[in-house]
C-alpha cells in the first residue's frame, strides 16, 4: 500500500469534497476509509494499491472533475 | 473544451454582467426588446455552461451537488422564456462563487502564513564534495548541508561545523536568536541570522518538528467537530430532497415558475461552509499568537471549560530556583555578598548558581583550600577569612552560634517555602538567602482573566509538600491547592472530576504529566514545541508562554459562538426563504439567489472577525 497526498487548487465549495470524495472512493485500487479531502487545506489524501491503479490515474479522475491538481506525494506505508 | 470553460469562470462572469447591463440599458432607456432579450438569452447560455458541466460531472459521481440545484432551475427558467431571471441567477451563481473563494483565502490566510515559512530548497554535499542546491524533497537522513547566514535551515539536524546565531521563532515563538557551534541541535524552518554552519540531518520533511506543527495544524483546520458531521450527513440528503420537493411542488401545482424558485431558494451553501470558516479563522488565530488548537471539537469542549488543574512546577512557576529573601547581618554588605559570591561561584549547584546569578557582578576574591561538604555546602578560605557557604546543618558543623533573630527569620524562610543558605565569616552568621521556585511574572493576572471567563475551579497538583503548594495557591488566588501528588495521584484527581460532570482542562509541561494530559477533557502542553507535549495534547502553548492561556480561551469561546452564530444565519436564512416562497409575493428565483450568496458571504465574513481577535479584559 502507498500513501498519496494530493495538494489540489484551493477549494471553495463544500460539494466539491463531496464530488472529490466520491469519485477517488469509486477507483478500484484506492482504498475506500482511508480517503481524506481536506476542505480548508484543500488537499486530498488516501492509500492506495499500485498494483491496481497508479496516482495519476486519480489524478486524472480528479482533474476530469474540474479540479487542478498542483502537487502530489506518494510515500510507501 | 470542459476544462477551458472551467477555467474561465471569472471573465464569463464578467461578461454575462457586461450583457446584463446591456439589457437593462437597451430595455428601460431605448425601449429596445429584441436586444434586451437576446442579451438576456445569451447570458443565460454563457452563463449555465459552466454551471452545469460541474453538475454533470457532480451526477457523474452520484452527487447531488448545489450546482445541479442550479442548472435546472435556470434551464426551467429559459424554457418558459423568463431571460430576465435565468440570466441574473447565473451571473450571481457564479460572482457568488468568485467572491466566496476571495473571502475564503482570506480567512485562511494565517495557517497559510504558517505552511509558507516551510523551507524549500537545501544546499546539499554531492558525492565529490561540492554543494548543490536542491529541493527539500531530495534531501535523506544522513546527507550533510551547508546553512548560509539569511537562509532556512532545510531540516532537523545536528551541526557538524561552524557557529552561527538562529532565530527560531517559528518552532518557540521566542526571537531571540539562539547561539549555535558543534553539537548543537537545529530546527527545520528556523532562520540562520549570522554565520556559517555544516549540519547532517536527522529528520526531513514531515518528520521534523517543523512538519509536524504543519500537519498538526493542517489536520486541526480540516477536523470535524460532531456538529459538523451532522451537517454533512443532513447536507448530503438535504440537496435531494429539495429536488424533490421542487418535482412533488410542481406536480400539484403545475407552476413551473415556483418548482424552480424552490430549486434556488433551497441551496444549503451557507450551512455546509459556515463551520469550517470560523474553525480555520479560529485556529489560524491562535497559530498567529502561538497556540496550537487541534481541531473543532477542541474548541468546542475547551470553550465549555469549568475547571483548570494546574501542574506547578514549571507551569505556574518558571521551574528554576530562584533567590526571594535575603537577610544580611552585617554592616559591609558589599563585602558579605562578594565572599558569598566568590565561594559559590566554585560550585555548580542550582541554589549556587541562584545565588550566583542574584548577586550578578561584583568583585571575586581569590578562593583557596575550597572543601565540599557533601549535603551540607562549602567551606574555603577567602581573603584570609574561613567562610562556610551551606545549610543550617554546616553551620551547626562549623560551630557557628545562631542568634535569636536569625533562628526566627529562618523559621519564616522555611514558612514561606524556601530553601536556606546561610553563609558564615570566621564563625559568625553574616547573611540568610532564601530560594525558591518562583511563580511565573504575570501569572496572577492570567488567572484573574481566566477566572472572569468563566472558569470556577482553578486546582493546583503538585509533588511538592503541602506548605509550599498552599503558599503558591494563596498567592495566586486559586480556589484548591493539593500536594505530595505522584502523576498517578494527578490523573486519579482528575477523573475524580470529571466523574462529578466537570468539564475539566490540565495544563501541565507534558513530560511527566503525560496520563493527565490524555485523561482531562483538554490537555493543555506547556511546550517548547517539540518532543512528546505536541503529540499527547489537544491544546499546546507554544513557548510555554503562559500569557496565552486566557488568549487560548477567550479565543475558543469566540470561535465556538461565531460557528453557532453562523449556523443560526444560515438556517435562518433558508428557513425564511423558503416559508416567503410560499407566502409572499416578492419572492423569485433572483432574489432568492441574492439572498442565498448573500448568507455566504456573511457567514465568510462573520467568521473572518475571529482573525482579529484579542481578548478584551
Amino acid at each position: 500500500m502507498q500513501k498519496a497526498t494530493i495538494q489540489l487548487e484551493t477549494l471553495t465549495c463544500p460539494s466539491c469534497i463531496l464530488k472529490i470524495e466520491n469519485a477517488t472512493k469509486s477507483m478500484e485500487g484506492v482504498d475506500k476509509d482511508s480517503v481524506q479531502v481536506m476542505f480548508n487545506s484543500s488537499k486530498l489524501k488516501f492509500n492506495f494499491d499500485d498494483e491496481k491503479v497508479k496516482v495519476e490515474e486519480v489524478e486524472n479522475a480528479i482533474q476530469k472533475l474540474g479540479y487542478e491538481v498542483k502537487k502530489t506525494q506518494v510515500k510507501a506505508m | 473544451m470542459q476544462r477551458f470553460i472551467l477555467s474561465k469562470k471569472n471573465q464569463i462572469a464578467l461578461i454575462s454582467f457586461i450583457l446584463i447591463v446591456t439589457a437593462f440599458v437597451s430595455h428601460y432607456a431605448f425601449g429596445n426588446e429584441t436586444v434586451a432579450t437576446w442579451a438576456l438569452a445569451i447570458a443565460s447560455v454563457l452563463g449555465v455552461a459552466p454551471i452545469a458541466i460541474q453538475a454533470y460531472q457532480a451526477l457523474r459521481v452520484k452527487v447531488v451537488s448545489i450546482d445541479v440545484l442550479v442548472t435546472i432551475a435556470v434551464i426551467g427558467a429559459f424554457l418558459i422564456g423568463n431571460y430576465e431571471e435565468s440570466a441574473i441567477v447565473t451571473f450571481l451563481f457564479l460572482f457568488g462563487a468568485y467572491l466566496e473563494q476571495r473571502t475564503l483565502n482570506k480567512t485562511r490566510s494565517a495557517i497559510k502564513e504558517l505552511t509558507e515559512m516551510a523551507p524549500e530548497s537545501a544546499l546539499k554535499q554531492m558525492e565529490n564534495g561540492e554543494f548543490v542546491e536542491v529541493e527539500v524533497d531530495e534531501v535523506d537522513v544522513g546527507d550533510i548541508l551547508l546553512v548560509k547566514t539569511g537562509a532556512k535551515v532545510p531540516v532537523d539536524g545536528t551541526v557538524l561545523s561552524g557557529d552561527g546565531h538562529i532565530n527560531e521563532a517559528s518552532i518557540t515563538g521566542e526571537s531571540v536568536p539562539v547561539s549555535k557551534h558543534k553539537d548543537s541541535g537545529v530546527y527545520a524552518g528556523t532562520i540562520l541570522e549570522n554565520g556559517t554552519l555544516q549540519i547532517v540531518a536527522d529528520r526531513v520533511g514531515e518528520d521534523t518538528t517543523f512538519g509536524r506543527i504543519i500537519e498538526l495544524v493542517e489536520e486541526a483546520q480540516d477536523s470535524k467537530s460532531e456538529a459538523e458531521r451532522f451537517i454533512d450527513r443532513f447536507a448530503r440528503w438535504y440537496t435531494p430532497a429539495v429536488l424533490l420537493l421542487a418535482a412533488v411542488v410542481w406536480l400539484f401545482s403545475r407552476d413551473i415558475e415556483l418548482a424552480i424558485t424552490i430549486l434556488v431558494l433551497g441551496c444549503p451553501g451557507a450551512l455546509v461552509i459556515g463551520v469550517p470558516v470560523s474553525n480555520v479563522a479560529g485556529i489560524g488565530n491562535g497559530a498567529r499568537h502561538g497556540i496550537l488548537l487541534k481541531g473543532s471539537e477542541v474548541i468546542v469542549d475547551f470553550s465549555r471549560v469549568d475547571t483548570i488543574v494546574f501542574d506547578k512546577t514549571g507551569t505556574l512557576t518558571v521551574g528554576n530556583p530562584e533567590v526571594a529573601d535575603v537577610e544580611i547581618y552585617s554592616e559591609d554588605t558589599e563585602t558579605v555578598k562578594a565572599y558569598v559570591a566568590s565561594v559559590e561561584h566554585e560550585s555548580d549547584h542550582p541554589l549556587a548558581k541562584a545565588v550566583v546569578g542574584h548577586i550578578g557582578e561584583i568583585k571575586r576574591y581569590p578562593v583557596k583550600n575550597t572543601n565540599v561538604v557533601k549535603g551540607g555546602g562549602i567551606v574555603a578560605e577567602v581573603d584570609g577569612h574561613t567562610v562556610a557557604v551551606g545549610n543550617v546543618a554546616l553551620m551547626d558543623q562549623e560551630g557557628v552560634n545562631l542568634s535569636e533573630k536569625a533562628r526566627a527569620d529562618i523559621a519564616r524562610f522555611e514558612v514561606d517555602g524556601n530553601s536556606l543558605v546561610l553563609t558564615s565569616v570566621d564563625g559568625v552568621l553574616k547573611a540568610l538567602i532564601g530560594i525558591r521556585d518562583q511563580v511565573r511574572p504575570a501569572v496572577k493576572e492570567d488567572l484573574a482573566k481566566i477566572k472572569k471567563l468563566g472558569v470556577k475551579n482553578l486546582v493546583v497538583l503538585s509533588g511538592d509538600n503541602q506548605g509550599t503548594v498552599d503558599r503558591v495557591a494563596r498567592e495566586l488566588g486559586l480556589t484548591e491547592a493539593h500536594g505530595h501528588m505522584l502523576p498517578e495521584d494527578k490523573s486519579a484527581y482528575i477523573q475524580d472530576l470529571i466523574n462529578k460532570g466537570h468539564i475539566v482542562a490540565f495544563v501541565g509541561d507534558g513530560v511527566n504529566d503525560s496520563p493527565s494530559l490524555a485523561l482531562a477533557h483538554i490537555g493543555i502542553a506547556m511546550g517548547s514545541g517539540t518532543d512528546v507535549a505536541i503529540e499527547t495534547s489537544d491544546v499546546v502553548l507554544m513557548n510555554s508562554d503562559f500569557s496565552k492561556l486566557p488568549h487560548a480561551l477567550g479565543l475558543t469561546k469566540a470561535t465556538a459562538s461565531n460557528m453557532r452564530q453562523n449556523i443560526v444565519i444560515a438556517v435562518g436564512v433558508v428557513l425564511v426563504l423558503l416559508a416567503s416562497v410560499f407566502f409572499s409575493d416578492w419572492m423569485n428565483m433572483s432574489i432568492g439567489m441574492f439572498v442565498h450568496e448573500g448568507s455566504i458571504l456573511v457567514v465568510i465574513l462573520n467568521g473572518m472577525r475571529l482573525l482579529r481577535y484579542k481578548l478584551r479584559i
